[in-house]
């Protein structure tokens, strides 16, 4: 047999063992390489997704409203997902993008609330200190290559003034008067700065109605909207949850649509 | 005392021969140094009350507070070294919040009474450490109704319808057991506890003093809170009159 040969052994022994191995990349003695030893994958994708959230200040308080869908990819795999946290009796939360990451911040910030409240000093979080901490913690995730997936809208009064804030997934943040998040900024917003620009002293009526008005557009055009939604309204009085709300939709047209079979 | 001078009340880590651990002995006497607190069990939640000492009319009032929030749920009257009281409710509220980060719900009292009643023995162990001189009253409203627990310096914690700490606490206790707590609202108990504390208040020794009085209750939401302006004016007023009904007939009897 031509293995086993006149020295007995099976196998020929490694002719060159340490060195550098052909096709594969070499790692000198003594030097730590980055790609095989001090690196690690993050999550780079977002798993269960919300979509759009929509603020708007009126005269005397905010509105913001988020639909309740959880989609998974394109399937529309959770219906009863609530993307708005009350934080306290003036400031209200809502989220677009991860879900997982959503509800790992809503139990920080939840537990901070309490914390807050057991030193019953009478302070507690302002929409506006709640934002900024927002920002300097997606910041921070986003510097360490590990962003929490979400764009945040904060919603509440400040010293009795309507306040509203926006901040993403990399720390980019400001205020606005009306703010969405998701296809909403691309959808929703335009109509929601006209409606504005024509009646600036909104009443809450008129607001709601808004809301309704985009919530529904929103859920004819974008294809990971749901037809069922929820309002937070802040005032004076505190917060108000309201929902989960259906509004009638009209789907007569749907039929002259052609070309997407 | 009989522990000065024998040398085994040096150390929290050592026995004296007849078996006692001076050490803790003395942490006792610091929570008998105190103002009294008490805490009373009802049929739908619990009271606390605290009689706090005011050493200096320099301070400003309403600080240095005696009853404190360990979680929403849970209030805690304290007796002894506020200091170590505070590091103590602390370390309570950590429990707390590491127990509903870890299962998503409130901790139940008996728990945070074991984790923190195990953090206060551990204290009376080591020669590296001193115990704590503070007794810890925590109550709160469970899914079975009302609970409360006294933790001593020793690390010992039992389970309560009406206990006392601090400088009165026998008087104190005569009181409470003078009381139906099993069939009493905390409505009724709150105006009990406020005049039980002006009861064991010693006027001579202790000048001034300020009433701390809170509840955890249905009537609350089942959360721990401060008893509110009008509530604490009523059992304020209801305990000076029973103060004054009590010195009137002192006087007749003379």
């Amino acid at each position: 047999m031509a293995t086993s040969g006149m020295f007995g052994n099976g196998n020929p022994g490694a002719l060159w063992t340490g060195g550098p191995v052909p096709g594969q990349l070499h790692n000198f003695p003594g030097v730590q390489n980055g790609a095989t030893k001090g690196s690690s994958q993050r999550t780079l994708n977002p798993v269960v997704m919300g979509s759009s959230v929509l603020g708007i200040q009126f005269n005397g308080g905010v509105v913001i409203a988020a639909d309740m869908l959880g989609s998974y990819g394109s399937l529309s795999k959770y219906r009863d997902c609530p993307r708005l946290l009350k934080v306290n009796d003036s400031t209200v939360i809502g989220a677009s993008g991860d879900y997982a990451d959503f509800q790992y911040l809503s139990n920080v910030i939840q537990q901070q609330v309490i914390d807050e409240e057991c030193l019953n000093d009478g302070f507690g979080y302002t929409p506006k200190s709640l934002h900024c901490w927002l920002t300097r913690v997606l910041y921070n995730r986003r510097s360490q290559f590990n962003p929490l997936w979400n764009t945040y809208i904060v919603a509440g009064l400040d010293e009795d003034k309507p306040y509203l804030g926006y901040v993403d997934k990399i720390g980019m943040a400001y205020e606005a008067p009306s703010l969405a998040s998701g296809f909403g900024a691309y959808l929703a917003l335009p109509i929601i700065r006209d409606a504005l620009e024509k009646k600036p002293d909104m009443a809450l009526e008129d607001a709601l109605r808004l809301i309704d008005r985009c919530m529904k557009l929103l859920f004819y055009r974008d294809a990971r909207a749901l037809n069922k939604y929820q309002v937070a309204v802040i005032t004076k009085a505190g917060v108000d949850l309201r929902g989960p709300i259906v509004s009638d939709t009209n789907w007569e047209v749907a039929h002259m649509i052609k070309g997407y079979e | 005392m009989s522990s000065i001078g024998t040398g085994y009340d040096l150390s929290a880590s050592q026995f004296s021969p007849d078996g006692r651990v001076f050490q803790v002995e003395y942490a006792q006497k610091a929570v008998e140094n105190s103002g009294t607190a008490i805490g009373i069990r009802g049929k739908d939640g619990v009271v606390f009350g605290v009689e706090k000492l005011i050493t200096s009319k320099l301070y400003e009032a309403g600080d240095n507070k005696r009853i404190l929030n360990i979680d929403r749920h849970i209030g805690a009257a304290v007796a002894g070294l506020n200091a170590d009281a505070r590091h103590l409710v602390d370390r309570a509220r950590v429990e707390a919040s590491s127990y509903r980060s870890s299962y998503g719900d409130a901790i139940p009292l008996k728990h945070l009474t074991e984790r923190v009643s195990g953090y206060v023995h551990a204290h009376t162990l080591y020669s590296s450490v001193r115990p704590f001189g503070v007794s810890l009253i925590i109550g709160s409203m469970e899914r079975d109704g009302p609970q409360m627990y006294l933790i001593e310096p020793s690390g010992v914690s039992w389970g309560y319808h009406g206990c006392a700490i601090g400088k009165a606490k026998q008087n104190a206790k005569t009181e409470i057991e003078k009381l139906k707590m099993k069939d009493m609202t905390i409505k009724d108990l709150v105006k009990e506890v406020a005049k039980i504390i002006y009861i064991v208040h010693d006027e001579v020794k202790d000048k001034s003093f300020e009433l701390e009085l809170s509840w955890v209750g249905d009537i609350t939401d089942n959360k721990h809170v401060l008893v509110p302006p009008e509530v604490f004016v009523e059992a304020e007023k209801y305990a000076k009159l029973a103060l004054e009904e009590s010195d009137d007939s002192d006087d007749e009897d003379l």
